[in-house]
């Protein structure tokens, strides 16, 4: 507890001006996460990463399919900054190109699992009984499955596009989401306003989504931000494989694998993409850690 | 304890049976058969084939076909790529090496794993402390397939001191057990510093201290066996994973393990081989599950009540 929380003043003595004004839990958090250094930097790398990625294109002056043969494998220079590849195009324009689809492959697929798991783990944890038995041991099932496997097929089998990308990985990441859904709802559902709103005849939807949800924001956001980082893992996974973007498109998944190819001519092609992935992963986890401890979101291990 | 062991037997019939039934399905809905790569296939041939392998029968017909095949006498049946040879030989020609690769990954992953999170733990706040929880964020942030062709780079190209690719003598093993072992030994030693240090904290841990009991003992005897449960039940999650990212290190090392051919399986279409790997798989992860569970348990008695 910081010193902000008014339960810690001694309030009998202190003239008014000396008390503090009362301080949103939101504001409260947002104070210690600006505290955390680590948390600090992932952020604000996020931001900067995300800027390039989305409006970098337009001021560069190459295309990120634009060819020059007469240029291969140059190194790092004025024109082309981080060098160009085996074709001659240029690293930095694709990387930056590579990243919007990372990132929205990581933001869309993320959204896909925060709503199944959100919607899962409330039903499971308001409704609770058997049916909240089986729900879960459906989910501990699941989490024993080999569902990178099926992942796998899906892509192989029915076509390589993107949306399926979207909608298979979300299938796969709901699945801790729903757990700490669950086990928040669950301790919610006993308070009083619970009993409140159901006493004056509110229906279950309306009592889930307008009064415990918001109320288990925190948690939420906490495992939405842990979850980017796997889901971006897995489409790098999958397209390091060749399963997951196509050429022409390019994610920071294909990068690293077609760098790997060419590593023993030209490191960096390898080495550059690698890095500013591994540096997403460590913002988001970093960013994910610090929102954790500034909402003081107890970690779930069950 | 063998109740709970003879339930959990009991609940994995249904698991494996749907997943027997969801993939045998799905690779027959899927449009584009197994022979439509093969040049020139006139109807004839086609039919053959098809005949071959019983694809001419009706699905319910070839679905418990395969199923008593399966269920009575282990057999897979013939792959619809390899004519000649058998989903049984295959696994049984394959698995070996992804099964060293996958056993010495996890052993890499618990012995790294565990040293640095315990030591973290005991010398918490100091230098050590931070470099072994440093060393778990970059393991946990540098994923396996950027990781793998650095080292190849390095220690490969550069230095000279292991090959490439292959998977003959023992300085083959290192480099991909490695790669593969260290993510996870990253996310093992992160939980086990926290778990020690949760159990360093209670009451029995100062009991103990006021006994005169010495430190290493402290840590091993009493404080461990606290401190490892949150390790085991990520053991389970883990050992999925590295069964899966073998996939990836196989293919990088190039190693002819299970898992290079489950993904060429895939693209090959190769239905009988694709059904066969993932029952495998299904099989093998559930096993070892029951394992982990069995292990907490057996940690932490507390459970058997639930």
């Amino acid at each position: 507890m910081t010193s902000l929380s008014p339960k810690n003043l001694p309030s009998a003595d202190l003239a008014p001006a000396q008390l503090e004004r009362g301080v949103s839990p939101w504001l409260d958090a947002w104070r210690r996460l600006r505290r955390n250094h680590l948390a600090v930097f992932g952020g604000v790398t996020l931001i900067i990463l995300s800027l390039l990625c989305v409006i970098g294109p337009w001021f560069s002056p190459y295309g990120y399919q634009e060819t020059n043969l007469a240029n291969t494998f140059s190194p790092p220079s004025a024109a082309h900054w981080l060098g160009t590849d085996q074709l001659g195009r240029d690293l930095f324009t694709r990387l930056m190109f590579g990243g919007r689809i990372s990132l929205m492959v990581g933001l869309v697929a993320t959204f896909v699992a925060l709503t199944i798991g959100v919607i899962y783990g409330a039903i499971s944890g308001y409704v609770g009984g058997k049916i909240d038995r089986v729900m879960m041991r459906i989910v501990d099932i699941l989490y024993a499955l080999p569902f990178t496997i099926f992942v796998i097929l899906l892509m192989v089998f029915f076509g390589r596009n993107i949306v399926l990308l979207f909608v298979a990985i979300g299938a796969v990441e709901w699945l801790t989401m729903a757990r700490i859904v669950r086990s928040q709802i669950m301790s919610l559902k006993r308070m009083e306003f619970i009993e409140a709103a159901r006493s004056l005849g509110l229906g279950t939807p309306r009592i889930i989504f307008r009064h415990m949800i918001p109320n288990i924001l925190g948690p939420i956001i906490v495992y939405t931000t842990l979850t980017i980082p796997g889901v971006m893992l897995l489409e790098a996974f999958l397209s390091f494989l060749g399963l997951g973007v196509q050429p022409p498109m390019s994610s920071w998944g294909v990068l690293i694998k077609d760098g790997a190819e060419r590593m023993e001519e030209y490191p960096c092609l390898l080495l550059f993409p690698g890095t500013v992935f591994s540096l997403t992963l460590f913002s988001l986890n970093f960013l994910g850690d610090g929102l954790r401890d500034a909402l003081d979101v107890r970690a779930a291990k069950d | 304890m063998l109740r709970f062991i003879a339930r959990r037997l009991l609940e994995t019939i249904p698991v494996l049976f749907i997943i027997v039934t969801a993939t045998f399905f799905m690779v027959r809905f899927v449009p584009g058969g197994p022979f439509d790569s093969e040049k020139a296939t006139t109807p004839e041939i086609r039919a053959n084939l098809e005949a071959y392998y019983g694809l001419n029968l009706p699905l319910h017909q070839q679905y418990t076909n395969y199923l008593k095949a399966v269920v009575l006498d282990g057999d897979l049946g013939r792959s619809t790529k390899y004519a000649s040879r058998t989903v049984n030989e295959i696994i049984a020609d394959k698995l070996p090496a992804s099964l060293q690769l996958g056993g010495l990954s996890l052993l890499i992953a618990l012995v790294l794993g565990l040293s640095a999170g315990v030591l973290a733990a005991v010398k918490r706040n100091t230098k050590i402390d931070y470099l072994a929880s440093s060393f778990a964020m970059t393991g946990i942030c540098i994923p396996t397939f950027v990781l793998g062709p650095i080292l190849v780079l390095v220690f490969a190209i550069h230095l000279g001191w292991f090959s490439a690719s292959g998977w003959y003598s023992w300085q083959d093993r290192i480099l991909p057990s490695l790669t593969l072992g260290i993510v996870y030994a990253a996310g093992i030693a992160r939980l086990t510093r926290g778990g020690m240090l949760e159990v360093l904290n209670l009451d029995y841990i100062r009991t103990a201290r006021a006994k005169g009991a010495s430190e290493s003992r402290i840590i091993f005897k009493h404080a461990l066996r606290g401190g490892l449960l949150p390790v085991v039940s990520y053991l389970g999650p883990a050992i999925a994973g590295i069964l899966t990212g073998s996939f990836v290190i196989e293919t990088i090392f190039q190693i002819p393990g299970l898992g290079r051919e489950f993904v060429n399986s895939a693209f090959n279409r190769d239905y009988t081989l694709v059904l066969g790997t993932v029952i495998l798989y299904a099989v093998l992860i559930i096993a070892l599950n029951l394992i982990v569970d069995v292990v907490q348990v057996w940690l932490n008695p507390k459970l058997k009540f639930e």
